[in-house]
């Protein structure tokens, strides 16, 4: 009965070594593969870092209130870009006041209404690759359709609306995803009170997925404040002597500014630092964006304690 | 069995796609009875009490035949708006589905899509549902708080609460106590027993001694099949069918 006993524990034991054996060759992998894992962090935390710190220590000696409020002058070398800091401002507001209410309607659309068919799949596989075009292309579409054929010339309306166009797939994309998670069982509580489907849509469905359509936002509207080939033709001018007085006015952007600086002009010592100064406020201004959207959507988050 | 029918369902079959999941059920449901559906799981008794609100309505594929009748009235008529049907007949589901909103947003939300803008009315209803899902006491010092800090048994007297909001006539319950503890399990229960007198109630359920507890009329459903249908007290002693008495000994199920 002991002998018995004794051999049992003596299996059991030469078991669990064997298995301890294999756990730690498991061990070892496991530590190699998350060591990996953390030096992929580290090296994608440094380049952000060193972007940022790069362009803040180049840029941060223009940075003034003159340089934030006044118009330029001396050919760029003197006075602010308050010009272009309100004119790419206007851009992407005009981008994605355009490019959210159409790729959030096209999202409901296919997501809640559309049959499940070739022609539905077809349309979903052309807006992911929209989301492929190259900028300078949508730069002119933007000349040859709104430019010129909608005759709304080079204007804010025509980079707004080429930007938009820009960030559609993603934004509908980023919308789909939001709607789809959310569960099927909050539809059928609205469903089952009576609501119709088009009063579900709007009081349940969009405020639960409101917080991932707000993501997919941020990460668009990033995208398209430092755009520049889209506005390129369509919108972006090397200079205005004041602001823009319409949405048909031309605009100084950000972006096509640090590029005007770099390429142009007589004296590039003098404008290589002017434009990491502009290069820092377009970083600041993006950021700025994304963290009131963040904001808003954690705000979102806790009231309804997802 | 001389009660007012409230629903009658005549030779029912339903489809999910080339699938048949139900099998000519002809059943009648009485008013101010709570009638349970048991059997075991995929036997179809789901999906039977979703074609009573036409909640299949929202799977692609999905064809049902025969009549349904409520009050008398083809339920999958032409002429029946769906909507005013399902304000009629609420539904609780097997896992609580509160919305993301807070307690009251909650409750107010069936009226509000009613077209109802009267706030005190509103209150009034909101208050007095939660009464009657015995709830008012436990959350009326944080009716504005999320309904997702309810624990789980409270949060699906909430969505009893929510359905009585709009008064419907008659109440589905889907395996309604499903996730939730004894305890839970047991208010909802009684909850059911007091509710019966307002209300015509269908509860699915897998567990028989709930049935035996809150049911006048006890369904066994057996492969999409409705085997025997008869008072709850003659069902668990003296069934008509061997299919059932095993099933209700435990022999298969």
């Amino acid at each position: 009965m002991h002998a018995e006993n004794a051999n049992r524990n003596l299996s059991f034991m030469g078991k669990t070594m064997g298995f301890k054996k294999g756990l730690r060759s498991n061990d070892i992998t496991q530590t190699i593969g998350f060591t990996l894992l953390f030096v992929s962090i580290l090296f994608t935390l440094f380049f952000l870092g060193s972007i940022i710190y790069f362009i803040a220590v180049q840029g941060i000696s223009v940075i003034s209130w003159e340089f934030l409020t006044e118009v330029p002058r001396k050919a760029m070398t003197k006075g602010g870009v308050a010009p272009a800091i309100v004119g790419t401002f206007y851009l992407t507001i005009g981008a994605i006041g355009f490019a959210l209410p159409l790729g959030l309607a096209c999202a409901i659309y296919l997501c809640e209404y559309s049959p499940k068919s070739i022609m539905v799949n077809i349309i979903r596989l052309s807006i992911n690759n929209l989301a492929g075009v190259p900028s300078i292309v949508f730069g002119l579409f933007g000349l040859a359709v709104f430019v010129k054929v909608f005759g709304f010339g080079v204007s804010i309306l025509s980079g707004s609306l080429t930007l938009g166009i820009m960030a559609l797939p993603g934004i509908i994309s980023a919308s789909q995803e939001a709607l789809l998670a959310v569960p099927q069982s909050y539809k059928e509580a609205s469903l089952a009170l009576g609501a119709t489907h088009w009063q579900t849509i709007k009081k349940v469905v969009l405020p639960t997925a409101l917080p991932g359509i707000l993501t997919g936002v941020i990460l668009n509207l990033g995208r398209v404040a430092g755009e520049t080939a889209p506005i390129l033709f369509t919108a972006a001018t090397f200079y205005t002597r004041g602001f823009p007085d319409s949405i048909f006015s031309e605009v100084m952007a950000l972006p096509y500014h640090i590029y005007a600086l770099m390429t142009e002009g007589t004296r590039p010592e003098v404008q290589a630092g002017i434009a990491y100064g502009c290069a820092l406020i377009l970083l600041c201004l993006v950021l700025t964006i994304s963290a009131l959207a963040i904001i808003l959507r954690q705000k979102q988050r806790r009231t309804y304690g997802s | 069995m001389d009660h007012e029918v409230k629903i009658r369902a005549d030779k029912i079959n339903f489809y999910y796609g080339k699938t048949q999941a139900l099998k000519n059920i002809a059943i009648d449901i009485y008013s101010n009875k709570v009638t349970a559906f048991i059997g075991p799981s995929g036997c179809g008794k789901s999906t039977f009490i979703r074609l009573l609100n036409r909640m299949n309505d929202l799977i692609p594929g999905a064809r049902v035949e025969g009549r349904i009748l409520m009050d008398g009235k083809d339920i999958n008529h032409a002429k029946m708006d769906v909507v005013d049907l399902r304000r009629r007949v609420g539904m609780v589901f097997q896992k609580p589905n509160p919305f993301p909103k807070t307690i009251y947003e909650n409750m107010a939300y069936g009226l509000i899509i009613n077209g109802i803008k009267d706030k005190s009315f509103i209150e009034q209803r909101v208050i007095n549902s939660l009464k009657k899902a015995a709830l008012f006491d436990d959350v009326k010092d944080r009716l504005h708080d999320s309904a997702l800090m309810l624990s789980g048994g409270q949060q699906q007297r909430l969505c009893i609460a929510r359905c009585l909001v709009v008064e419907p006539e008659v109440i589905l319950f889907d395996e309604p106590c499903a996730s939730l503890d004894p305890i839970s399990t047991r208010k909802i229960e009684e909850l059911i027993l007091e509710l019966k007198h307002d209300y015509t109630i269908v509860i699915v359920t897998h567990n028989m001694q709930q049935a035996a507890r809150v049911s006048d009329h006890t369904a066994f459903m057996y492969l999409g099949e409705l085997i025997e249908y008869d008072e709850t007290e003659k069902i668990f002693t003296v069934p008509k069918e061997k299919m059932t008495e095993e099933y209700l000994s435990g022999k298969f199920g």
